[in-house]
């Protein structure tokens, strides 16, 4: 994937959003992997967890945006505790559902679940799920 | 003695045989997990957004209910409820501002500062009991079951909240030493099922779940041990896709840690609800002769 950056696509708004919902400084990290090495759902991801971090400090919210990285993470932290640089990732990939999520754009549909499931599920799936997946 | 116990929704549902062989374990082993009264969900999640204080309400409301009880600690069992408790304690304990604001939001409440200690009852096992005292009161040593512990993420992730070493678990392993089974320790013991992707990729926990089963199965474990009821439903769930998808894939018997200590207690097998279970266990369990009431009770050497 080739990534045009021109300050014209540069939202700082953005950049400053994630920041300060995921208190984390964007600027720690220093792209060597570790987070998508230990991610057990990048194999589910167009974009990796790395380049998720590259575009959210350049600001690219639309490349961001159009990606399901985000929906695909399960928030293990297994990015969290393998961080060498101590950033946590998972405060940035909750930032980013949440500026979806709070513009009343649902990821899901908690009637797409079906009954047969919806009746086995246990019920710390139905909450957690929907507290990620909706808003 | 008197533990106040935080049970959260699912084990009053679909986790019955996660509680209910740990009250009775804990009753044998002479502590009573006294249920907090008017406990409400903790939200099943720790919020990760630094403005989103609304959903710190719920979990903080049970450390408060906690607290008015007069204890200091509080014992969780549901691996999900001890992550977000314990994280919202360490918030309500560390973050001046947003305790303030919680306080003065919840002004119906007595004000909270983090001084409930939320604990996971493997916690209580090796701290306040350990596993010496807990094997001298092994009535049916679980011999020959070669269990793999594993862990999944809430018990040790984030640093803040693990319950033993992030990257080196030990803590399944000595409880199950202390049963008297073989643990066996695998790679992918920490590795994520899949958790709440179930609701939205349903199809996808089958290749969460693979690693995890294969490398237990490498291993040569017979049986998973289990502490969270979504691990349960994913790997259970995962195991019936795999037979499908996979020639020669063989389904193990899922067991919570629980289970295992009511069975090794001598509580018998109606405690523990296996036909709640995954993979049927009572068919690995009847092989192993742990089924039986009249076994003979054997000291654990060592």
């Amino acid at each position: 994937m080739s990534v045009t950056v021109s300050p014209k696509r540069l939202r700082r708004e953005f950049v400053k959003k994630v920041k300060e919902l995921s208190g984390q400084n964007l600027q720690l990290c220093y792209q060597c992997g570790m987070c998508t090495g230990n991610c057990p759902a990048a194999a589910n991801m167009d974009i990796s967890p790395r380049r998720i971090i590259e575009l959210a400090r350049l600001g690219l919210e639309e490349e961001i945006a159009g990606s399901k990285t985000v929906w695909a993470c399960a928030s293990c932290l297994a990015c969290t505790v393998n961080c060498p640089r101590g950033f946590d990732l998972s405060k940035v990939m909750e930032a980013i559902r949440l500026l979806t999520l709070r513009r009343n754009i649902d990821h899901m549909r908690p009637e797409d679940i079906s009954p047969k499931q919806r009746c086995e599920l246990p019920q710390i799936a139905m909450v957690s799920g929907l507290r990620k997946f909706t808003g | 003695m008197s533990l106040a116990y935080y049970p959260g929704c699912t084990l009053k549902t679909k986790a019955r045989n996660l509680e209910e062989p740990a009250v009775a374990s804990m009753e044998a082993l002479g502590f009573n997990l006294d249920e907090l009264p008017r406990w409400n969900c903790c939200g099943a999640v720790y919020s990760l957004a630094d403005d989103d204080l609304i959903h710190q309400v719920a979990p903080v409301r049970n450390l408060i209910r906690a607290k008015e009880q007069g204890k200091n600690e509080l014992v969780t069992l549901c691996a999900f409820c001890f992550n977000t408790l314990k994280r919202a304690n360490l918030l309500m304990k560390d973050n001046a501002e947003k305790r303030d604001t919680l306080n003065s939001f919840m002004n119906e409440e007595i004000d909270y500062s983090g001084e409930v200690k939320v604990v996971h009852l493997l916690e209580v096992l090796r701290d306040d009991i350990g596993w010496g005292a807990l094997a001298e009161k092994v009535k049916l040593p679980l011999r020959e079951l070669k269990a793999a512990p594993y862990y999944g993420c809430t018990l040790l992730r984030p640093r803040e909240v693990a319950i033993d070493n992030v990257e080196d678990p030990t803590i399944l392993r000595e409880f199950l030493k202390a049963l008297g089974a073989s643990p066996v320790d695998f790679p992918e013991s920490t590795r994520c099922c899949g958790s709440y992707q179930v609701i939205s990729s349903p199809d996808d926990i089958a290749e969460y779940a693979r690693p995890i089963l294969n490398s237990a199965l490498r291993h040569g474990a017979e049986a998973l041990v289990l502490t969270c009821p979504l691990c349960d439903y994913n790997l259970g769930r995962a195991q019936k896709e795999l037979m499908k998808k996979q020639s020669g894939f063989k389904e193990m018997p899922l067991f919570y840690f629980t289970q295992l200590l009511a069975l090794a207690l001598g509580l018998g097998p109606q405690v523990c609800h296996f036909e709640l279970n995954h993979g049927s266990p009572e068919s690995l369990l009847k092989e192993k002769d742990l089924l039986s009431q009249s076994r003979s009770v054997q000291p654990i050497g060592g």
